[in-house]
């Protein structure tokens, strides 16, 4: 059976969710299509850092939409997402990367930004207070915090589907293609038809983009998060490191969330990731070091999710460069969770008013097809 | 013994020194490949002869001959070449084969070329309402405390469930001067009907006689109630009372301990933490690996043998391990699988073994109040999730237990769903009208015992990291 819809959106992540649900705002009727289930990979099971901090430049105008979204995530939603607002801070462990910390933000402030703001080791003692004692200062983004991935992804598709968007979970979108201006999906016996194909299928997404002859420098990845037994509440702030591969985080329960980027191996047509424990391991020595508050905390779980990461580390957000009615959403790099409202939101703005008021040029899908010269 | 692995590398990685692991290891040694036996206990044996080498019950008779049987192997194993590591914790498995092991506080990591798991079964759990308050626990708790210190209950017990553990259990704690005032067997009337049919394999097993004879010697010195439908615990903080309705009656005791036990079920998680796949055992009702007949799972050799692959009892354990540990021979090192006994008699003893186990899941099915429980009832005791917290779960959308805990942290806590996961699988199938099968397991993840930070944070510098600090 054919069904029309409004737009098809194939990769329940968050920001195939987001999308989904701001679609319906603006009153339109989308599908959304995933083969296992809302939130089972990168969106369901990252860290959760809802972080303006430290971003590239050229996602920053989206990364401030998002924070504007997040702040009343009930509000859209009706679920609060384990949304928490204790600042975001960036920890330097010497002077030379305190001097990196101090351009950063200089060049953020000639740019207009001002949400990264430099401190010093007093400030950074106040905010952290376990920190290492060596540790000059750094950088804190104070309305950033952090959320409850999978119960955020989910509540956006909850949400999604209440407003009227069709949820198909346990089935893949095969056969997509185009026909008579319409975009055509096959879920199962079903046959989907739409204007409107938005591809947010985070890791599997550059297989549909190189399909329709964009292929984009993507590969597939599984960042390692570990998590502890409950510790005595000593740290508020998520906490990154300048130099070294760390993030860190304390939750309300007290259990704390260790991550900061090392990789599993992917083994992306299984669902599955294995794990590199030595990796983990420097990981461990980085928190043994820095908060010895932590040294006779357990390690209860760790594991990874898998997603995609382009060559310049941007995502790809926007239309596509050679179809009518394709929009991409993919390649969030390791940091596309905190830019899932506001992606959705500005998604629909590209579909339904055909432009944005957010700036997102630079993440266009042609900067890997255009004049840019081979490296 | 030695405190850490010898080397890192292994012809094959035995996990778990009881019947299938100490006869796997047995075997795989004997045949000239470089063996590691892992065990988590102080001494091998496993549950089933628990500190078989060091326990205080020194009269043979109070533990019963099927116990003694384990000293044997053990002898075997320790008088092979077989390296034997106790209080060792396996942590991680891959399939890679890598193990991430823990003994003394400090982790390595060995590679093998083949791994056999022998990590046997689990309690079942008995989530009846109160089954969390201080003074209620495992029967295998209880056998635990009774094998490896001569520990037996003095106060006012009962003992509640069904299946063979439990009459054993009661049989040893009798032997040993401790108290059971009454029994509560929650056997379903009409799993003795069902189980008819297979009454001859069993009649004909090992089990028969000695079931019967030691259910004889209970029953002549405690009372027990039948056709058990509803159980509760109850008391302010501490258990005070049992009630329960059987026998067509309602009765509330006193009590000052609660021992519950309803069978045993595959402890899964290192198997599926190492991404083997498993299938819902609609008759053990509980996951089980998916297996050749060689015992090989779906993650190229990894093996698993014992109750880990299916509940069959300790004499099938032991085949089983010798089957897999032939199999990895044949594999590494041919021409020593032809000194071996062959594989033909290895299955003929399995089809012995395994006599009359279809008698006995069938009789010992748990009834499904007591698998299933309702309303207030905890389910998930690390983050005190209830049935009804679960239904309104399900009722918002979520279709599975691990998307259950984005809503309530269902197996997230240092269980890792040991305690809840048979229960919630089954409470959502019901809920949702679906299969165990469809509705699925929590995908578990190392590490699969809790190893402290500062433990991970001392394993071997890689070569990558060295080269750092060289270039730093």
């Amino acid at each position: 059976m054919t069904i029309r819809v409004d737009a098809i959106i194939v990769g329940g992540g968050i920001h195939g969710c987001s999308t989904a649900l701001h679609l319906c705002l603006a009153g339109m009727k989308p599908v959304l299509i995933e083969k296992d289930y809302a939130g089972r990979h990168a969106s369901g099971v990252n860290a959760g850092g809802v972080r303006q901090l430290a971003r590239h430049v050229a996602e920053i105008p989206l990364s401030i939409r998002s924070m504007g979204i997040w702040e009343r995530i009930e509000e859209l939603v009706d679920d609060t997402c384990s949304f928490e607002s204790h600042g975001q801070v960036l920890v330097a462990e010497n002077d030379a990367e305190f001097d990196a910390c101090r351009a950063r933000v200089a060049e953020l402030n000639a740019l207009g930004f001002t949400h990264e703001e430099l401190i010093d080791a007093v400030e950074l003692r106040r905010l952290v207070p376990a920190v290492a004692e060596s540790c000059p200062g750094g950088v804190v983004s104070r309305r950033d915090g952090a959320a409850d991935p999978a119960r955020a992804t989910t509540a956006i598709r909850r949400k999604a589907e209440v407003l009227g968007a069709t949820v198909r979970e346990g089935v893949a979108a095969t056969n997509i293609r185009r026909q008579d201006q319409l975009w055509l999906v096959d879920v199962g016996a079903d046959t989907y038809a739409a204007p409107v194909l938005v591809n947010a299928a985070g890791a599997w997404a550059g297989r549909i983009a190189a399909a329709f002859g964009e292929p984009v420098p993507v590969e597939t990845v599984a960042p390692m998060l570990m998590i502890t037994s409950r510790v005595p509440h000593f740290i508020d702030p998520v906490v990154i490191l300048r130099g070294r591969k760390l993030s860190f985080k304390q939750f309300a329960n007290g259990t704390v969330l260790i991550g900061g980027g090392h990789l599993a191996t992917p083994d992306q047509d299984r669902n599955q990731t294995v794990l590199d424990w030595r990796s983990l391991a420097v990981s461990a020595r980085t928190v043994f070091e820095l908060f010895p508050v932590m040294r006779s905390a357990t390690i209860v779980r760790a594991w990874a999710g898998i997603e995609a990461k382009t060559r310049d580390d941007l995502p790809v957000l926007g239309p596509s460069a050679r179809h009518a009615g394709l929009y991409h959403q993919f390649g969030f790099s390791l940091h596309g969770f905190q830019l899932g409202p506001g992606a959705g939101a500005v998604m629909t703005e590209l579909i339904v008013n055909g432009g944005t008021q957010t700036r997102i040029g630079d993440l266009s899908i042609d900067r890997f097809h255009l004049s840019h010269p081979k490296t | 013994m030695n405190a850490v692995p010898r080397r890192d590398n292994y012809d094959v990685v035995v996990i778990g020194a009881g019947p299938a692991g100490l006869a796997a290891a047995a075997t795989a040694a004997e045949a000239g490949l470089s063996t590691l036996l892992l065990d988590e206990n102080a001494g091998p044996g496993g549950q089933v002869w628990r500190a078989i080498a060091s326990t205080p019950v020194t009269e043979r008779d109070r533990l019963g001959a099927d116990y003694w049987a384990g000293a044997e192997l053990v002898q075997a194993v320790r008088a092979s070449s077989a390296e034997i590591i106790q209080r060792a914790t396996v942590w991680s498995l891959d399939r890679n084969l890598e193990i991430g092991v823990s003994v003394g506080g400090a982790s390595s990591f060995v590679k093998a070329r083949r791994v056999i798991l022998a990590t046997g079964a689990l309690e079942r759990p008995f989530p009846i309402p109160g089954w969390t308050l201080p003074g209620v626990m495992t029967a295998g708790a209880a056998q635990t405390m009774l094998k490896s210190s001569g520990l037996v209950p003095d106060g006012p017990t009962v003992i509640a469930g069904q299946g063979p553990l439990l009459w054993l259990l009661v049989a040893q704690i009798l032997r040993l001067g401790g108290r059971i005032d009454r029994i509560l067997d929650t056997t379903e009337r009409r799993n003795y009907l069902a189980a008819l049919p297979h009454a001859f394999a069993f009649v004909t097993s090992p089990y028969f006689a000695k079931g019967l004879a030691m259910m004889r010697e209970v029953r002549a010195k405690v009372p027990v109630v039948g056709g058990v439908s509803e159980l509760a615990a109850a008391g302010d903080g501490q258990l005070a009372t049992v009630s329960y309705t059987g026998s067509g009656r309602r009765e509330t005791v006193p009590a000052g301990l609660l021992l519950l036990h309803q069978g045993v079920v595959p402890n899964v998680n290192l198997a599926m933490a190492s991404g083997i796949e498993h299938r819902w055992d609609d008759l053990q009702l509980c996951w089980s690996p998916v297996l050749d007949r060689d015992c090989n799972t779906s993650v190229e050799g990894i093996a698993i043998a014992g109750d880990g692959a299916g509940i069959g009892g300790a004499g099938a354990a032991v085949v089983r391990g010798r089957i897999a540990a032939t199999s990895a021979v044949e594999a590494l090192a041919p021409a020593a699988a032809a000194k071996l006994a062959p594989m033909a008699t290895f299955r003929a003893a399995l089809a012995q073994a395994e006599r009359g186990r279809t008698f006995l899941d069938t009789l010992f099915r748990p009834a499904p109040q007591f698998r299933i429980p309702t309303g207030d009832t905890i389910v998930c005791r690390c983050e005190e999730v209830t049935a009804k917290d679960i239904l309104d779960a399900v009722a918002i959308g979520a279709t599975g237990p691990n998307q259950l805990k984005a809503y309530r942290r269902t197996g997230m806590g240092p269980c890792q769903g040991r305690l809840c996961g048979l229960t919630v699988t089954e409470l959502m199938a019901q809920a949702r009208d679906k299969t165990p099968q469809e509705i699925g397991y929590y995908r578990l993840r190392a590490p699969v015992k809790p190893i402290t930070l500062a433990e991970l944070a001392a394993v071997p510098k890689t070569e990558a990291d060295v080269q750092a600090v060289v270039r730093g």
